[in-house]
């Protein structure tokens, strides 16, 4: 069974309740439609199951398959930096469907970043060794495909959808 | 299937209509194996996307990486070109899946090759094989531990 490796630490974008008794990280690729249709079920995880529920997005671009997978990853990082990760983590799944270079800017300004703080910080080296952390996290860990769900640190053997119904099983 | 210190049987398989891949041709270098079952077919082309994004970290273990199906030449061609794939596919064509065979990992009832993964060693021996159920992409974290423990000799 594989695990994740390294576990979740502040390095990662966490939402949800400290507290909370369920871990869900996600290695995902903005491109990936997959990851696309997962984006509202996961929505949905976190409304239904409420302060049960932790959730952390880790970075796996397919860069040669997505072309704009990894500026998107660079685009979320950056938007963390100043304080907005999951505003356009959300932003960039929202807009999959017209995803390409010139968004970025646009949904930066939409969701009220610094625009010229924003490009700088798009530029940097460290973001970009971040998400390559990322994806080397991924890979040890036995990402196989994105998305790749991970429970309470191990590997989750299957889709949004059967976790949303195994959460629903287990809490009867 | 082989195991661990069995010799990898040699092997010489086109990549190309005109260029062929001999296996003795690269000792001295790690050899990433990818048995699968075919070309298209959605589990092995997100297994395939994951390894061609994972070229640099094979590189920095000094291996290279064949997938081997027993589609021909042609078709082999048509999709690395669909999907941007940075690495060679082999027919296991004619005669249909000798290759395989010889590493025991052929599905005579399919007509297509296991999805097995074999790790071999600069000396050509095979220092890691592993066989995945066929609807499993079996990922990449196997393949590296392998590489990892080879770099520790």
């Amino acid at each position: 069974m594989s695990t994740l490796k390294p576990e979740v630490n502040n390095q990662d974008h966490i939402q949800g309740d400290d507290s909370a008794s369920v871990t869900i990280v996600e290695f995902g690729d903005y491109q990936c439609p997959y990851c696309g249709n997962a984006y509202p079920i996961m929505k949905e995880i976190e409304e239904t199951f409420g302060h049960q529920i932790k959730f952390i997005f880790r970075h796996f671009p397919l860069a040669n398959a997505h072309k704009f997978a990894f500026p998107a990853a660079i685009a979320a990082e950056a938007a963390g930096l100043q304080g907005k990760f999951w505003e356009m983590h959300d932003a960039l799944y929202e807009n999959q469907y017209r995803l390409d270079g010139e968004l970025f800017d646009e949904l930066a300004e939409t969701i009220g970043l610094d625009l010229e703080q924003f490009q700088q910080d798009s530029a940097s080296e460290e973001i970009k060794r971040k998400i390559e952390e990322n994806f080397d996290s991924g890979v040890r860990s036995g990402v196989n495909g994105t998305p790749s769900f991970y429970v309470n640190g191990t590997k989750f053997d299957g889709g949004a959808t059967d976790l949303y119904q195994m959460l629903k099983e287990s809490g009867e | 299937m082989l195991e661990k210190g069995a010799i990898a049987p040699d092997f010489e398989l086109n990549a190309t209509p005109d260029q062929k891949i001999k296996l003795k041709d690269f000792k001295g270098k790690n050899v990433i194996l990818v048995f699968y079952p075919a070309d298209w077919s959605p589990v092995c082309s997100d297994q395939m996307a994951l390894y061609n994004e994972m070229l640099k970290y094979f590189n920095k273990y000094d291996a290279q990486i064949f997938g081997v199906s027993v589609d021909s030449v042609w078709c082999h061609l048509a999709f690395e070109e669909n999907r941007k794939l940075h690495f060679p596919l082999l027919a296991d064509f004619e005669p249909k899946g000798a290759v395989s065979k010889a590493y025991g990992v052929y599905d005579e009832e399919l007509g297509e090759s296991k999805r097995a993964l074999f790790v071999i060693d600069k000396e050509g021996k095979i220092a890691w094989s592993y066989l995945s159920p066929i609807a499993v992409n079996p990922g990449a974290d196997g393949i590296l531990d392998a590489l990892e423990e080879l770099n520790k000799k």
